[in-house]
Order: C-alpha cells, then sequence, then structure tokens
C-alpha cells in the first residue's frame, strides 16, 4: 500500500458516521417476534390438521385469514433473512466490489423467494 | 475475504531454548513470542525454563526475571504491576490478560505468552496501538458543557454518580477490543468493545450535554453495530467489566430517541 500521510486520528474518523443502523435493528427484531408468534400459530394448524389430503389443504388456503399470515410469515421470514445475511456479508466480505454485489444479490434473491412464495399462497389459495 | 489465518510470513517458528540454573527443582516453561523487524525473518517462539522458587507469583514477575537475568532483548510493556495501568496487557494461555494480575500457578503446562491478537506488531510482545488511541481520540473522551461554567465543581447526585460504576474503571488496556472477532474482521471502522464502553462512560454522565451529539456519531452500521454480542469482551476483562452491556445500553438508548 502506498504511504499515506494522514493522521492517526482522520482515519480513525474515516468518513464519519452514517447516522444510520437503528432502523434494521429494530427491524431485526421486529421480524423476529413477528416469525415467533407466526411459527407458534403454524405449528398448531400443522397438528391441527394432521392426516389432511390434498384438497384440504387447498381448502385451508383458501381461507382469507389463513392466506393472509402466511403471506405475512412468507415477508416476515424473507425480510428477517435478509436483514441477518446483510450482516455476515458486511462482517466477511472485505472486498469492495464483491461486497456490493452480493448484496445485491441478496436484496433480490430475498424479494424473488417473498414474491414467489406469495403468489404460490394466492394461487392455492384462488384453487379452494 | 476476512483473514482467517495468519500470513505465511507472521507464522512462528520453534525458537531457542534458554535452560535454567542447574539445581532447579520447581521449573515451569514459559514459551514466549519474538519478533524482531530488523531479524527480515518470521517470529518464533522462545522457550525459557524459570526457577519458580526464585521467583514471583505473577506472570509479569517471570517476565521481568526473564528480561533482567536470561535474556535481555525481551520486549514488552509494563509499569505499575497491580492492574491499574492496563500496560501489560498480552495473551497469556489463550485468553487476554494483565500480566501482573495472572498468577503463573493458574496456567497448567507450558505457560505461552502471544501479543495481543490481530494487532500489528512492533516487537516481541509490544503491539501498535495508534490507531486504537486515535478510535478513543474520535469518541471525544471529556465533558462536554454548554451552560456557562458554575462557581463551584459541576454536582451530581449519588445516584447518577453511580451509574459510571462499571464504566469508569475501565483501564484501556484493550484485552476486550482485541478479544472480540468483529474488531479483528472491521477494526478500521468498527470502534470495538474498549472504545464504546468508554463512549458510553461520557454518555451516561449526568453532567455532559452532548449526549444527542454522540450518540449520533455513533449510530452506524460499522462504527457501533458490528458488536454482534460475542461477549468475549466481558468474558476476557482483567477488572472484570462488561463492555458488550455498555454497548448494549447504546443501542437501547438510540432505539427509545426513537420512540
Amino acid at each position: 500500500m502506498a504511504t499515506s500521510f494522514r493522521t492517526p486520528l482522520a482515519r480513525a474518523r474515516g468518513l464519519g458516521s452514517a447516522k444510520e443502523g437503528v432502523h434494521h435493528w429494530k427491524l431485526q427484531r421486529v421480524t423476529s417476534i413477528s416469525e415467533l408468534l407466526l411459527e407458534i400459530w403454524f405449528v398448531t394448524q400443522l397438528i391441527r390438521m394432521a392426516g389432511s389430503g390434498y384438497s384440504e389443504w387447498v381448502a385451508w388456503f383458501s381461507s382469507p385469514i389463513n392466506a393472509s399470515l402466511m403471506s405475512a410469515w412468507m415477508i416476515s421470514i424473507f425480510y428477517h433473512t435478509k436483514l441477518g445475511v446483510q450482516v455476515v456479508i458486511e462482517d466477511y466480505v472485505d472486498s469492495r466490489p464483491y461486497k456490493i454485489a452480493a448484496l445485491l444479490a441478496l436484496n433480490l434473491v430475498a424479494v424473488a423467494l417473498a414474491v414467489a412464495a406469495i403468489f404460490s399462497i394466492v394461487t392455492i389459495s384462488l384453487r379452494g | 475475504m476476512a483473514e482467517f489465518a495468519l500470513p505465511k510470513n507472521s507464522r512462528p517458528v520453534e525458537g531457542k531454548r534458554h535452560k535454567s540454573a542447574d539445581g532447579a527443582t520447581n521449573v515451569k516453561e514459559f514459551r514466549i513470542y519474538r519478533f524482531d523487524p530488523e531479524w527480515g525473518t518470521n517470529p518464533r517462539i522462545d522457550t525459557y525454563e524459570v526457577d519458580l522458587d526464585k521467583c514471583g507469583p505473577m506472570v509479569l514477575d517471570a517476565l521481568i526475571k526473564i528480561k533482567g537475568e536470561v535474556d535481555g532483548t525481551l520486549t514488552f510493556r509494563r509499569s505499575c504491576r497491580e492492574g491499574i495501568c492496563g500496560s501489560c496487557s498480552m495473551n497469556i494461555d489463550g485468553e487476554n490478560t494483565l500480566a501482573c494480575l495472572k498468577a503463573i500457578d493458574d496456567c497448567k503446562g507450558a505457560v505461552k505468552i502471544y501479543p495481543l491478537p490481530h494487532m500489528e506488531v512492533i516487537k516481541d510482545l509490544v503491539v501498535d496501538f495508534t490507531h486504537f488511541w486515535a478510535q478513543y481520540e474520535s469518541i471525544q473522551p471529556w465533558l462536554k458543557t454548554e451552560s456557562p461554567e458554575p462557581a463551584r465543581e459541576r454536582v451530581q447526585s449519588v445516584e447518577e454518580r453511580e451509574k459510571l460504576d462499571g464504566l469508569y474503571d475501565c483501564i484501556l488496556c484493550a484485552c476486550c477490543t482485541t478479544s472480540c472477532p468483529s474488531y479483528w474482521w472491521n477494526g478500521d471502522k468498527y470502534l470495538g468493545p474498549a472504545t464504546l464502553l468508554q463512549a458510553h462512560r461520557w454518555i451516561a454522565d449526568s453532567r455532559d450535554e452532548a449526549t444527542g451529539e454522540r450518540l449520533d456519531d455513533l449510530e452506524d452500521p460499522f462504527k457501533l453495530y458490528r458488536c454482534h454480542t460475542i461477549m468475549n469482551c466481558a468474558n476476557t476483562c482483567p477488572k472484570g467489566l462488561n463492555p458488550a452491556k455498555a454497548i448494549a445500553e447504546i443501542k437501547k438508548l438510540i432505539v427509545e430517541r426513537t420512540l
């Protein structure tokens, strides 16, 4: 690396505070709580529906409450995943181009999976 | 990617062995990291046999004995020898601590002594704290006020003063910061546990009038939020402090002002 004559303080300050981070921190916690509640709900539904076949499940999905809660769960899951994996990338990927590419890919994949999940829920729901 | 192994030229090799004097019956081995940039070679691990019957009880006593009687080239920082100056912080037996507070008897087998992890080594056990001190300076660790200066001292209630307990006691030895994986990977931007605990020391001070600006300056994905509550800091602190808790308090205050 080329010699730098910046002072240690200038280097420590860097570009200053991004004034950002609390939103990420809060939503990580909010989505954990919503996931926990929705998972408890889904597991109780699984137990209740034990032994059900295809047509019963299609009927279950056609209930607006079930379809809505399932969609909410999917949004919560993929949003939480995005927030978590983002931290892993920021922690471990040093190279600037790789980091930006990875964060971009993460966002696209998370949105694509959430959209696909909700689309599936709607499709099954309309079949009932 | 983050560096998970030492670069080839930083990997220590087996070094010299210094035998204890004949007739010693209570001998303990000290395996100490040695590096001198003037060698132009890899660091090495030298082994010193120390007669514990003629040595004080702490690891620092052994280091001083080795330097004084066996090998004057061994380099380390020390000053107060009673856990208040924070100079002799190093990695002993796999844990960051102060050599003056670590009893030799608490180390099983050979006593392994390394510099603080993931820091640039200047010589032997002495590491470069330039960035660490600059980060400390960056949080402006002094009382900031705008109100006219009072005629007497700035008063504080007993309860307000108690909020500084566990914060003012930090001696800035850097054991916590250099034990933190998040600091290893992102120490250029992440402030690390010691500096954040010190930042909270001023945020929690009832006499300080810059709390909001201090929180503004910390709210940053890297400066503050690289803390993932790994807790190495609290485990390793030779003064028994809990930097992770101080960091959590800062995060709570930043949330609190949005609610």
